[in-house]
């Protein structure tokens, strides 16, 4: 009995140093797992399994998309990882996933490297509120782009400088110090401020620049949309930028922004959509546009679009059916699911832009939509 | 050894089940090794990039852009050392007292009681200690220590600048916190484990308590003491969330203490996700692999003190 015992033993760790170290093999050659993604299984019963990564900004909205979207194609299961912008970029192009998602758009360098031709489809878009810490003014502290961008770049740097009392002449601003809080992690956040400073100040734009992540020329780094809020909240005088989602669910103050048009604008989801039906008619053909500082007088304008990467040419015809046919209804049905949510609805301009995007995703040049 | 033919007869089952034993912790033993081996041709292989790029200018620049696609890891290696030698400094001290007073001072009653609730801090999650961090810790440090800090000694350069709550000071205040716990444990085994008749003659030599613990014990526990220094020294290094949450993640080297900061795993943690170009995430590889190259430095520098050290004293006893 004793012996048996331990060659019981023996044996399940021998199986687990195989399982081990078959694992680790498995891991070390990146390239052979892409390819199950692309392989076929029409023959296989049972929902078709579609596998998506990429943004973590409109996670929450794509899991309720795909969780509702399985009431109504029973057929389909959508299993999205939110790895951030950069992982679903990355996986797109080695096809390891059916589709991708990406808060900013790829580069013309990035697409240059993919395998095929690959759409950005806008399926949502986020508004970014500048929140602000000072004792005594819930609300209706006013800033222009010129005066954001040169907090951000540290040449202001008292609450009562002349440039802020100027805007703001009923309030009592105090002669504290400006403390700028802004997110220390990639984001998507940080890519729409970024592109907003970029639009409206030369200067940032050159030293600067955008990205997810960035060289502040000053300021604090805080984890995450709760990490800058938290520093602000704790911080007399901190400003900084949060998801606008965040800042309404946690009430915080946030300014209003003069937009292109001369208003001053609070963040609102519908300020958001205006938004991006100001910029509808002048999108190019790629759909990888900027929406930021829109010309339209209502819109608020720190706002961005955050996409799902798509392969034009599908490789398989029953997947790729699949994955057209969700993305239509996420940018019909689905959108009723955005403003719950705090995300705002994509304009009618944008959505039939979209349509045709969708329409030209074909098999063998076939489309693949069924209506 | 050679595994012999007969083994497997039932007969020799005990010597069977010896060797086989020895044969499993043994692949145990070698998969660690392999492990580490594989961890440093991974982050060499990830890293290949940047180091080609850069070079050794990488240790040396501070300059740290994702936009123009420079990368520098100065900032980031002065920031996880002086945080975390910063926490060893206050913890030291502080977890060597609690060592000593639960094994020669403390009451029966009052010893498990605080080694519980020591024990209890080394299994909160680091996530909630940057949490509490942020917004207990940062808070308190900006209204209360800092003001204090600058007052008295705000003639040092240490203590100089905006009290901002977050920064350097936080950061090894909170890794303080969080590796006393794992100091104090092993530094109370470690003093426990000195023999009774050491004290005793000490004590029958007419020494005080001060003086039997620093004649006769901490001598003795010396080598101990300091695989505790090492283990929480470790945990400083690697700590992640916590720090991350307060130290300010600013890319700077600065004198003043509070200053905002910025350490190696946190700019790994804040920017691998969304790190969308082939040579940044290779730059962050080289920071692991540097991160992963500093701990094994430390370590060994630890031990070659240790040796230097016990060597001496053994060269002086003869």
């Amino acid at each position: 009995m004793h012996g048996r015992r331990s060659i019981i033993l023996l044996m399940v760790a021998l199986l687990l140093i195989t399982l081990t170290l078959g694992g680790c093999g498995g891991n070390s050659q990146p390239a052979k797992t892409a390819e199950p993604a692309k392989k076929s299984e029409p023959s296989q019963s049972g929902p078709l399994l579609l596998n998506g990564a990429g943004a973590t900004f409109p996670y929450p909205l794509y899991s309720k998309w795909f969780d509702e979207y399985t009431k109504v194609n029973s057929n389909v299961r959508i299993n999205y990882q939110s790895i951030g912008s950069g992982g679903g970029i990355n996986q797109i192009t080695q096809k390891t996933v059916n589709f991708g998602a990406s808060d900013g758009p790829m580069t013309d360098e990035q697409l240059s490297k993919a395998p095929g031709e690959i759409l950005h489809i806008p399926t949502t878009s986020g508004a970014v509120a500048v929140a602000y810490n000072l004792p005594g003014i819930q609300s209706g502290l006013k800033l222009d782009a010129a005066t954001l961008a040169d907090i951000y770049l540290g040449k202001i740097k008292k609450w009562n400088d002349s440039r802020l009392t100027k805007l703001n002449p009923d309030l009592k601003l105090p002669a504290t110090d400006i403390v700028v809080v802004h997110r220390s992690d990639g984001s998507g956040t940080t890519f729409i401020f970024t592109d907003y400073l970029s639009q409206v100040s030369a200067e940032w734009k050159e030293k600067v620049g955008k990205s997810t992540s960035v060289k502040w020329p000053t300021g604090l780094g805080g984890k995450g949309n709760e990490g800058v809020a938290g520093q602000i909240l704790q911080t007399p005088g901190g400003i900084g930028y949060v998801e606008l989602a965040y800042a309404l669910q946690n009430k915080i103050a946030y300014a209003q922004l003069k937009n292109q048009a001369g208003k001053f604008i609070e963040p609102s989801l519908p300020a958001t959509t205006v938004a991006a039906a100001g910029m509808a008619d002048k999108m190019p053909a790629d759909l990888r546009v900027s929406i930021v500082n829109s010309p339209a007088p209502d819109a608020y304008p720190i706002v961005g679009f955050t996409w799902i990467l798509i392969y034009k040419n599908q490789d398989d015809p029953v997947k790729g059916k699949a994955v057209v046919d969700m993305l239509w209804w996420a940018i019909h049905d689905g959108q009723k699911y955005a403003e719950p949510l705090h995300y705002a609805r994509l304009p009618e301009q944008v959505v039939k832009l979209n349509e045709a995007k969708i329409k030209s995703i074909n098999y063998q040049g076939k489309s693949l939509l069924s209506q | 050894m050679t595994i012999r033919p007969n083994l497997i007869r039932p007969q020799s089952s005990h010597q069977w089940q010896d060797q086989s034993f020895r044969l499993l912790t043994l692949v145990f033993a070698l998969a660690m090794l392999g492990l580490v081996g594989l961890m440093v041709l991974e982050l060499l292989q990830g890293s290949w990039l940047s180091l080609l790029r850069f070079g050794w200018s990488f240790l040396t620049d501070a300059d740290w852009d994702p936009v123009f696609e420079n990368f520098g890891a100065l900032p980031f290696l002065y920031g996880t050392l002086i945080s975390s030698l910063l926490a060893l400094s206050i913890a030291l001290p502080v977890s060597l007292g609690i060592a000593l007073f639960l094994t020669e001072i403390a009451p029966q009653w009052l010893y498990r009681p605080i080694s519980f609730v020591v024990e209890l801090l080394a299994a909160i999650p680091s996530v909630v200690y940057g949490l509490w961090g942020l917004f207990v810790l940062a808070p308190w440090v900006r209204t209360h220590l800092q003001p204090v800090l600058s007052r008295f000694f705000g003639y040092l350069p240490f203590f100089q600048g905006p009290a901002l709550g977050v920064g350097m000071l936080s950061a090894g205040l909170i890794l303080a916190v969080m590796i006393t716990p794992i100091v104090t444990a092993i530094s109370r085994e470690v003093i426990m484990a000195v023999p009774t008749s050491q004290r005793e003659a000490a004590l029958a030599l007419g020494a005080t308590r001060w003086e039997m613990i620093r004649l006769a014990i901490l001598p003795y526990a010396r080598s101990g003491l300091l695989g505790a220094v090492l283990l929480g020294l470790g945990r400083a290094l690697g700590e992640t969330m916590a720090v991350t949450m307060v130290i300010g993640n600013r890319p700077e080297i600065a004198i003043s203490l509070f200053a905002p900061g910025y350490s190696m795993a946190s700019v790994i943690a804040n920017e691998f996700s969304e790190a969308t170009y082939a040579l940044y995430l290779s730059a962050l590889m080289e920071i692991g692999l540097l991160l992963f190259g500093v701990t094994m430095l430390l370590n060994f520098l630890a031990r070659l003190m240790l040796w230097r050290l016990t060597g001496a004293v053994a060269g002086t006893r003869e």
